[in-house]
């Protein structure tokens, strides 16, 4: 497997966090989230690198899908500040938004247009230069460039989240936000994603992806983060963890 | 600005698009707004010498429910697939997506008016075609979109859309009811000379409610 | 301790505002149903205007106060905004309510019709929808949050909407030729004038009264929810530390 410079460095000292002199490219500080009566995120504190894999694990209701959505600036903080490449969500949620690609439960497509007239809408959204040629590149790299110009209603669930990781990407984002990516994926989605970690890690994108299984997690992460309760109780590079002990700890709760 | 109007016309070209392919909205909307003035036909005296006024009624109202239910679904169809977030992810001025929603309910409950404003002259024998009618369809239909778009995407993210949005607009949207309704009233009968105050009169609360909508949009669509 | 002693205090001053509006109330009502003269025309039917007029006056008031503490909530997002807009569309709700039964019955003798589609009437129904859908929204909206930014894009939007809507139906009236009879006479003797100004005042301490106490209710509303929130998060606490 490959592993992450810091991820070495890590191992290299016997899992003990040693200080690495580099800028993080996601910034949370004391983050909490409330809905009401509800507590759902609690002082979280945490900070993503460029090149980063992590693997955020938890519980239903552990608060991961509320941790992305903020990251992704379509849920406010309650508390506490976010900042992406520089920027703070609050602030700026504009430039955030443009370095963020997000593939959530639903695809965020439009069932009543084609693959490539999706991808189009999308690019032209995000003022993505030249069209055109990275249209092409992105239905090839989630081998749909056949189906191009089929609407996306005709698409098997497995179709539809490979052109949603395509959509996530198009604008190359430092930050891919994944929530359960592996869920309704087919054997060529798996591969897509596969192909696309590969390619976040090159140009030095950070990954964070929210999954259910464990397996998976383990394998594709170079750090893996445990929430329980809305805080973070485990924050570990995943070559040191050992899968049954953490599935006891996550089928605990 | 311009980078503004390109990502409208962008929002606008998708929800075309989609309409021209399912043709869902728009079918719905026509075939509703003709049924209602047909209805109208046996409910009011579309005879006698009140025939314009009552005929003029009859239009916007059947126009009114007909921009209802196309609001109501341009905005749910968003907010069902969950493509709305997709929207709101991206990296472009919340404004500037009210503004892509609320011309592409401009354009839809406009043709559904051209469209239907023929077959409403054959039925009732109106004189509608003058070009002053086409201003006031406009301006009439400016209003209804603006405040529609804004109460629209509110009652979509609540427990009982179909009741709410009704509820809402009406009463705000009662003086474009009675300024369209007046002003298309004199346009039939020929009587221009209070003609302007009405049209000035949907041009202002055009202008205003359009502002307003855009500049809450913003709070409206945060969680 | 600070809540409390806050709260002391508010209590102190709704409860000076209470007694300053009992007696204010009490005058006014003598003056307007003793010292001031029958209407030459209306009889005493004319006497309800002394607690219609300052009813309507609290009722767009209370409105007036709704769409400014809107723009103030959609602007700093701060929860206080919102307690003062929602205490004061409620207070809104009924006064307009009051509004309209008392205009009602007015309306009967002297107009021989309990309903007339003239633009204060009209305008004044429309105000009541229009806190109507104010209450509604915040109904089905969800969570605190929504249900504030909801009502107050209704708050803001209503204010604005009201003098267009007087002005619609004005126009649509006098347009339609009909025999509206003017409510407000020019020249009304002065004792009459002096009840009325006494009544306009005992209803605006009144609605300020109505204001520290709905107010209070409303923040109270709040701080359990909070309450609520901060036992949930010390239980949380208690499973993460275990």
């Amino acid at each position: 497997m490959n592993v992450s410079p810091r991820a070495s460095q890590l191992l290299a000292s016997g899992g003990e966090a040693v200080p690495v002199p580099r800028v993080p490219r996601v910034k949370i500080s004391k983050l909490s989230k409330r809905y009401e009566r509800r507590g759902v995120l609690r002082s979280i504190d945490l900070e993503l690198y460029p090149g980063e894999r992590v693997a955020l694990l938890g519980a239903n209701g552990a608060g991961k899908t509320t941790l992305l959505r903020i990251l992704a600036t379509l849920s406010r903080p309650t508390s506490g500040t976010v900042s992406i490449a520089g920027h703070l969500t609050h602030k700026t949620a504009q430039a955030v938004r443009s370095q963020v690609g997000v593939v959530a439960h639903q695809p965020y497509l439009y069932e009543d247009l084609t693959a490539e007239e999706n991808l189009r809408f999308f690019a032209r959204m995000y003022s993505v230069s030249d069209e055109r040629s990275r249209i092409d590149e992105i239905l090839f790299m989630v081998g749909l460039i056949s189906r191009r110009d089929d609407r996306v209603g005709t698409f098997s669930r497995g179709m539809q989240q490979r052109l949603a990781i395509g959509r996530a990407i198009l604008h190359k984002p430092a930050l891919l936000l994944l929530d359960e990516p592996d869920s309704g994926l087919d054997r060529e989605g798996a591969r897509v994603l596969e192909r696309i970690l590969g390619y976040q890690r090159t140009t030095e994108g950070t990954v964070l992806m929210t999954t259910h299984d464990l397996r998976f997690g383990l394998s594709t992460a170079d750090r893996v983060l445990l929430l329980e309760n809305g805080k973070i109780v485990l924050d570990a590079p995943a070559p040191s963890l050992d899968e049954d002990e953490l599935d006891e700890r996550l089928s605990r709760r | 600005m311009r980078d503004g109007l390109d990502k409208i016309s962008i929002i606008v070209w998708k929800d075309l698009l989609t309409e021209i392919r399912t043709k869902e909205l728009f079918g719905g909307m026509f075939i509703f707004a003709v049924l209602t003035i047909i209805t109208f036909n046996f409910a009011f005296d579309m005879t006698g010498t009140a025939k314009a006024a009552s005929g003029a009624g009859a239009m916007w109202v059947a126009f009114n429910f007909a921009g209802f239910l196309g609001l109501g679904r341009s905005i749910s169809l968003e907010r069902d697939k969950g493509s709305f977030d997709g929207l709101l992810l991206c990296p472009v001025d919340r404004g500037t997506i009210f503004l892509g929603k609320f011309i592409g309910n401009l354009l839809f409950i406009t043709l559904v008016e051209l469209i239907s404003v023929p077959i409403f002259a054959a039925l009732f024998d109106l004189d509608v075609f003058q070009p002053l009618l086409l201003l006031a369809l406009f301006l009439g239909t400016l209003g209804f979109a603006a405040v529609g778009t804004l109460l629209a995407v509110m009652a979509a993210s609540t427990r009982s859309r179909e009741v709410l949005l009704p509820v809402l607009m009406f009463p705000i949207l009662l003086p474009v009811v009675i300024a369209s309704v007046r002003a298309t009233t004199l346009i039939l009968t020929r009587q221009t000379n209070d003609l302007s105050a009405w049209l000035n009169l949907l041009g202002a609360y055009d202008v205003l409610f359009l502002a307003i909508s855009y500049a809450v949009f913003d709070r409206v669509v945060e969680e | 301790m600070i809540v409390k002693g806050k709260s002391s205090w508010a209590s102190g001053v709704g409860l000076v505002l209470g007694l300053l509006s009992a007696i204010t109330m009490a005058i006014g009502m003598y003056l307007g149903l003793v010292y001031a003269p029958e209407d030459a025309i209306q009889g005493n039917a004319q006497r309800i205007f002394y607690i219609h007029v300052p009813m309507a006056w609290v009722a767009f008031l209370a409105f007036g106060v709704v769409f400014l503490a809107a723009i103030m909530y959609l602007w700093k997002r701060a929860l206080i905004w919102d307690q003062i807009a929602r205490s004061s569309a409620e207070i809104g709700l009924v006064f307009t309510t009051l509004v309209l039964v008392t205009g009602s019955f007015w309306g009967r003798p002297i107009w021989g019709t309990w309903w007339t589609w003239d633009a204060r009437l009209t305008t004044t129904l429309l105000l009541w929808f229009i806190f109507l859908g104010y209450f509604m929204i915040r109904a089905y909206a969800g969570d605190r949050g929504r249900a504030a930014t909801y009502s107050a894009v209704i708050g803001i939007i209503g204010f604005f909407d009201v003098p267009i809507i007087y002005l619609s139906v004005d126009w649509w009236r006098t347009l339609h030729p009909q025999a509206v009879i003017s409510v407000t006479s020019a020249n009304m003797p002065g004792q009459m004038v002096v009840a009325l100004m006494v009544c306009l005042l005992a209803f605006t301490l009144f609605y300020l009264y109505l204001m520290i106490q709905k107010l209070g209710i409303e923040r109270m509303k709040d701080q359990l929810i909070d309450y609520q929130y901060a036992l949930s998060e010390r239980e949380a606490e208690g499973v993460t530390t275990a």
